[in-house]
């Protein structure tokens, strides 16, 4: 095989494989933090299994846009893991401005889930949905702000070649800045992917919930469909702020790699520590966060155009 | 003189029912809107059938300030001019006599059934009896929208029925709709105390085990004229109090859960297994059934069950001191308490609200202070309370009130007085009534027990403190996120067994 295509070919098929393993993480940080064992860290793979050999339950109420949300959502979640590269290391689909598309596929999915959810006419999901599209409007303005801090700060204009020049030696004045982002970017990963302090994934209140409430009419495969598909948006953002936050580029594919998934393994053990030691924020907080997240990469364009 | 021809009398005291004042409608009502603003509460408002078909409606006043309990009646003849729009703290009191007994109060401001109950008089019914069917407030215009929640919920509690009238975000009015849980428990009673009447009580509600038998016993033993030994005065006292811990402690890791603050929510979820288990030490049962008998307690203690009471008592103590403050400690879930559901002093004393809401919005409403029964009449607790009225007052008055409680369990294990723990028991007299007041670990339990000519129960009436405070909770969610109602529900923590009996 041609060596350009092994790295981004063994950084799919990681995100394909473990990805479901930083939920376990995830679950294992907290249960440690509450003194409790915790569930087995391969328990999400257990419940995709499961939740495939079931059956699918329809209301009569939905139709066909139902039933495309879960099947559209995780194919748009495959295309967009198509494009992150894996720290250094290229991607497979790689073009000028591939962030965009990037970006906008994420906003696909999310309108799928969106649709299935108001398809349901529960009032419940309707007001879900229209949480998710409050808080994901602003926290898709802080991400393309973080990455045309990147742009400008390398000079390139595709999320590979921005992330292999992001930490070559001549970069390192910009480094400031790039740690300003990886915060930002950090607050858009907990956004994105309905964690605490934005969301709570674990509770059983609907007229609380953000993201979980519009799957709950979902059940059986197109559940498993979504919860592979959370798995592997946390993957993505993960990586993303993984190869950003971890200022090390050896050159070897196989240790570059190896940096980048124990990376995106600590910052799943981080998110498990900061669901521990907070509380949820009130919804009218979120958006004055996600603003706050703005300012930062704001101040590190500032820092990149001096 | 307002209140003149009310009887006056003290908290678990027999009264000849033949001695209760049957009053001119109007001076009635002129008494009870007096008595309340001079800060009395209504704790009971009983109905039953008098001569010629008409209805004895009986008012059960409390007055906190002379701790004298105010009995007084009228008879009315299917409908009379409703209290409530003079005195809003009668509306559920008489919208459960309309359902029960198919009167109308005329002019409520607003007249539907609070738990959908057949009226004893079948032929006599007006209201539909299937729960939840009934007509609901709307909201129209633009971004108004209305969320039914429940009977079924998503999480293991009772079944209730919610609507929240929202603009966007914000709730305008929520109704909660009752009933699911009628049982028929004051019918039951009816013509007792037969063998299960105990066992109903105890059930009742089932949080609130020692709190609803301690009222039905300090009942029995007022009608039978008994005097219970200390001993088991102070052990009913011990177990009320953990009760009022287990609960407290519960509801802490609840309210924890409820804002995502994983490590309280954990802790106290054991911790409040350990109280409990605490009170199986005393009894054999986790929520203390059959610990409290008429004429005593069932259970007693000796030196060895004290000392290991004493033991856990201490390391319990120091379990929930960590878990607690460490919730009061964390910014992010002060943030999301203060302010969240608040409720002015005013209004909860208008709507009458009893036990810990009330006690957060700073009235210093604690039955065993005001109208002080059993051991409380010789060992003093203060009422703890805050003023703030929100999410976090409630959350800090119970940790004032496990602090409290632990203390006032160590100095009645300590200084347990000597004897035995039950004494005989007497016949029921005959045409009596009286009213016990018991500070649950809710609030404020009432039980009206009347017997007739044979010396069984004419009618019994038990009015849980999640009576008083359902509207409580509608009032404190107005103009709040809903994202906040399952937090200011944790924080009232109502029974809906309680209420719909």
């Amino acid at each position: 095989m041609d060596m350009k295509l092994f790295g981004p070919v063994i950084h799919i098929l990681l995100a394909l494989v473990i990805s479901p393993l930083l939920m376990g993480i995830i679950n294992r940080t907290k249960a440690k933090f509450a003194g409790r064992k915790g569930q087995p860290l391969l328990q999400p793979y257990y419940d995709i299994i499961k939740l495939l050999r079931k059956g699918s339950v329809y209301s009569t109420t939905t139709t066909w846009v139902f039933r495309l949300g879960p099947v559209a959502g995780l194919s748009a979640m495959i295309i967009a893991i198509l494009i992150i590269p894996s720290g250094g290391i290229n991607s497979l689909l790689s073009f000028p401005c591939d962030f965009i598309l990037m970006a906008y596929i994420l906003g696909v999915a999310r309108f799928l889930t969106v649709t299935a959810a108001l398809d349901t006419g529960s009032p419940f999901e309707g007001m879900g949905a229209s949480r998710e599209m409050q808080f994901a409007i602003l926290a898709e303005v802080v991400m393309f702000m973080g990455v045309a801090v990147l742009a400008v700060g390398t000079g390139k204009i595709s999320l590979s070649s921005i992330y292999y020049t992001l930490w070559d030696s001549n970069f390192t004045n910009i480094a400031p800045a790039v740690f300003l982002v990886a915060l930002s970017f950090l607050i858009v990963l907990l956004t994105e992917n309905a964690r605490i302090p934005v969301d709570d994934p674990n509770t059983h209140l609907e007229l609380t919930m953000i993201h979980e409430v519009m799957v709950l009419d979902h059940g059986g495969v197109d559940l498993a469909l979504i919860q592979y598909g959370s798995c592997l948006k946390l993957w993505l953002f993960s990586s993303l702020l993984a190869g950003m936050a971890i200022p090390v580029r050896t050159g070897i594919m196989i240790v570059d790699m190896g940096i980048n998934t124990v990376g995106i393994l600590l910052i799943s053990v981080f998110v498990g520590i900061i669901e521990s030691g907070m509380a949820r924020l009130k919804l009218l907080h979120i958006p004055q966060m996600l603003l706050a997240a703005f300012s930062v990469t704001a101040a590190a364009f500032l820092w990149v155009l001096r | 003189m307002p209140g003149s021809s009310f009887i006056r009398t003290v908290n678990a005291e027999a009264v000849d029912f033949r001695d209760i004042p049957v009053m001119d409608f109007a001076d009635f009502r002129e008494s009870i809107i007096e008595e309340i603003r001079a800060g009395g509460r209504i704790s009971a408002m009983p109905a039953c059938p008098a001569e010629d078909g008409l209805l004895r409606i009986i008012a059960v006043l409390s007055l906190p300030v002379s701790g004298e309990i105010l009995i007084g009646s009228t008879c009315i003849n299917g409908s009379w001019p409703s209290i409530t729009p003079d005195c809003t703290a009668a509306h559920w009191f008489e919208r459960e006599i309309a359902e029960i007994h198919s009167v109308t109060p005329n002019g409520h401001p607003w007249l539907k059934p609070i738990r959908f109950q057949p009226p004893h008089d079948i032929s006599l019914q007006e209201y539909s009896l299937q729960c939840g069917n009934a007509k609901f407030l709307g909201l129209d215009g633009e971004e108004s929208h209305e969320v039914a929640v429940g009977p079924v919920h998503a999480g293991i509690i009772e079944p209730g029925h919610f609507r929240f009238l929202c603009h966007g975000e914000t709730v305008y009015h929520l109704e909660i709709s009752l009933g699911y849980q009628h049982r028929g428990i004051e019918r039951a009673m009816k013509g007792g105390p037969g063998v299960r009447a105990l066992h109903y009580m105890e059930t009742l509600a089932g949080d609130t085990t020692i709190g609803h038998a301690t009222a039905y016993c300090m009942a029995i033993e007022a009608l039978s004229a008994i005097s219970v030994p200390p001993r088991s005065l102070a052990i009913r006292a011990i177990a009320a109090e953990l009760e009022r811990i287990a609960n407290h402690v519960g509801d802490l890791g609840a309210l924890a859960g409820d804002v995502g603050f994983l490590p309280t929510m954990s802790y106290c979820g054991r911790i409040r297994g350990d109280v409990l288990n605490m009170t199986a030490l005393l009894c054999g049962n986790r929520f203390g059934r059959g610990l409290v008998r008429p004429s005593g307690t069932a259970f007693n203690l000796d030196k060895n069950l004290i000392d290991e009471l004493m033991l856990r008592l201490k390391s319990t103590e120091k379990d929930i001191t960590s878990a607690v403050e460490l919730m009061f400690d964390t910014p992010s879930v002060l943030s999301r308490f203060e302010g969240t559901g608040a409720l002015s002093e005013e209004t909860a004393r208008e709507a009458g609200l009893v036990g810990v809401a009330a006690r957060a919005t700073g009235m210093n409403c604690d039955v065993r202070n005001e109208f002080p029964y059993g051991m409380y009449c010789f060992s003093q607790l203060h009422a703890c309370t805050w003023n703030t009225g929100d999410c976090f007052a409630r959350a800090y008055v119970r940790w004032l009130e496990i602090r409290s409680s632990i203390e006032f369990i160590r100095t009645q294990l300590l200084n347990l007085p000597d004897g035995p723990v039950s004494c005989k028991t007497a016949p029921i007299s005959k045409e009596k009534i009286t009213v016990s007041l018991v500070e649950g670990w809710r609030g404020e339990i009432c039980h009206v027990a009347v017997t007739d000519k044979e010396g069984r129960f004419a009618f019994y009436k038990v009015v849980d403190p999640s009576f008083h405070n359902w509207f409580g909770l509608a009032l404190a969610l107005r103009n709040q996120q809903i994202s906040d109602f399952p937090l200011c529900n944790k924080s009232f923590n109502l029974s809906y067994c309680g209420h719909d009996l």
